[in-house]
């Protein structure tokens, strides 16, 4: 924790730090701001940035699903991401719902009912993907022959080293003798926010989303473990939360039960700011290292070449370091989740 | 901000990935995969009783092979003494017989010899006696032609008679 905190003060200073130069630089007519390249990264979007090569802009545009006050309407984004407007629908760029597809309905901004493919949605959507076909070619090694005969090799054997780990060190431990009914859960949410992670680290399409560092996914995944706890949760598991072992004067008032209510939120609260922060965290910094080349370029060469090498030298350490963030968030959102359900079965 | 506010779509879509995903996997991968390394756990689990079963039978055998040799030892022993112990005995016993009827028989030779010699010199007293009668009647027979002679002897023969 110590770390990470050490890392956010940094890139707190970092991003403090950025619009000094941005200023200096702003009157010469190049506006780059780091800030605004950061968060563009950071946020969701309706169309999926690859590269701007001389001012041409390299993306892929993606399906926007839209049901307005005129129906369900479903279009690609390049319609309206540069400043179009499509069946009275157009992206703001100011106020409340900014960068959020808007219509005008009597004078005022509406926001309809947004169900568009984002560049977090296609990013989640695609290492679900990655994670199925692992797994499922993993699976169909194991079918083909006799599992007692050999180890498994290659990527059935890397798979099963992972799985037998997790199985072992968190979920079998930490959920208790009813582990095999959750097991399935915790597995497909690790490796899922494992592979994300990783997805994440690597910069080009179609890696490269912000996708566990967007609270909406972690949001997401939050509710699934409290679903998991609370679904599954024992007979005692809610004594414990509507009827606790302490004296009556605790439980009439009801102070208490109104706790043990709030634990019940707080639980999943915490794993999905945990995720979101880290990631969240991990993408800004490298972000940011990376803008420090280009806010040095009008600094003079020799600034320049040595903030690049500098800069270059933090990446990598924070590549590495995000390599095992990667999987300690992972982890520890499984083992957390697995803690929780355990603290609901019966023992 | 915007950056924490959660997006109903992306949840939406979520749900939907999550949720396949999971459905596949949770049927077709995780079982499958949970369920090999688990027969594969009981497969070496079972072998390492078979190969410590089968390691304990072997040391059995060679306890019970030097049993055996130990028993076969000390029968071996037992029996060569038995048959020295027998060995001595009949000797013994051989002898003691022996004596026993050496003794017996020269006893018996003694004996035999002891009757033969009365029986002997018995008839051997007879004959003398007989051939002193024959000689004394020959004698007798030449001298008792004249009295004189005869009253001598009868003189003599009763002096002789008298001592």
């Amino acid at each position: 924790m110590m770390r990470r905190t050490v890392i956010m003060v940094f890139a707190a200073l970092l991003m403090l730090a950025a619009p000094q130069p941005m200023a200096a630089s702003g009157h010469d007519g190049d506006s780059f701001s780091p800030k605004e390249l950061v968060m563009e990264h950071l946020a969701d979007s309706y169309e999926w940035h690859i590269v701007t090569v001389k001012g041409h802009e390299l993306t892929v545009p993606l399906p926007v699903i839209v049901r307005s006050s005129t129906g369900w309407h479903i279009f690609s984004s390049n319609k309206i991401c540069h400043g179009g407007s499509y069946n009275g629908l157009y992206i703001a760029h100011e106020g409340k719902y900014k960068d959020k597809i808007v219509e005008d309905v009597g004078g005022q901004q509406r926001r309809p009912l947004d169900l568009s493919l984002t560049k977090t949605a296609c990013g989640a959507i695609f290492s679900m993907l990655v994670v199925m076909i692992l797994f499922l070619v993993a699976a169909r090694a194991y079918k083909k022959r006799d599992e007692v005969d050999y180890c498994p090799r290659g990527l059935a054997g890397l798979l099963e080293w992972l799985i037998d780990s997790i199985m072992g060190s968190v979920i079998k431990p930490c959920v208790g003798h009813n582990y095999r009914k959750f097991a399935p859960y915790l597995l497909t949410a690790f490796f899922f926010i494992f592979i994300t992670n990783l997805l994440g680290l690597i910069p080009i399409f179609p890696g490269g989303a912000n996708v566990t560092g967007n609270i909406s996914v972690t949001l997401f995944m939050a509710v699934m473990t409290m679903l998991a706890v609370n679904l599954f949760g024992s007979k005692h598991y809610y004594k414990e939360i509507f009827w606790p072992d302490v004296p009556l004067f605790l439980k009439a008032i009801p102070l208490m039960p109104v706790i043990e209510l709030v634990g019940i939120i707080t639980k999943p609260f915490a794993l999905m700011m945990r995720l979101f922060a880290n990631i969240f965290a991990g993408h800004s910094i490298i972000l940011s290292l990376c803008c420090m080349i280009f806010l040095t370029a009008h600094m003079g060469a020799a600034l320049n070449g040595s903030m690049t090498v500098v800069a270059l030298l933090f990446m990598i350490f924070m590549n590495c370091l995000e390599l095992l963030v990667a999987f300690l968030q992972a982890y520890v959102f499984t083992m957390l989740s697995a803690v929780f359900i355990g603290l609901a079965q019966e023992h | 901000m915007g950056l924490l506010t959660p997006s109903a779509g992306l949840l939406f879509w979520m749900t939907i990935a999550f949720g396949v995903v999971f459905f596949i996997l949770a049927k077709f991968a995780f079982p499958v995969i949970l369920g090999s390394v688990e027969k594969r756990e009981k497969y070496i689990d079972t072998q390492l009783d078979a190969a410590r079963a089968a390691e304990a039978r072997i040391a059995g055998l060679e306890e019970e092979g030097k049993q055996i040799i130990a028993d076969a030892e000390r029968e071996r022993v037992n029996i060569l003494k038995d048959a020295a112990a027998s060995r001595d005995k009949i000797v013994g016993d051989a002898r003691e017989t022996a004596a026993e009827e050496a003794a017996r028989i020269i006893a018996e030779a003694k004996k035999q010899a002891g009757e033969e010699k009365e029986a002997i010199l018995a008839s051997a007293r007879g004959e003398v006696a007989m051939i002193a009668m024959q000689m004394a009647t020959k004698i007798l027979r030449g001298q008792m032609d004249d009295a004189q002679a005869q009253k001598t002897l009868q003189e003599i023969l009763a002096g002789e008679v008298q001592n």
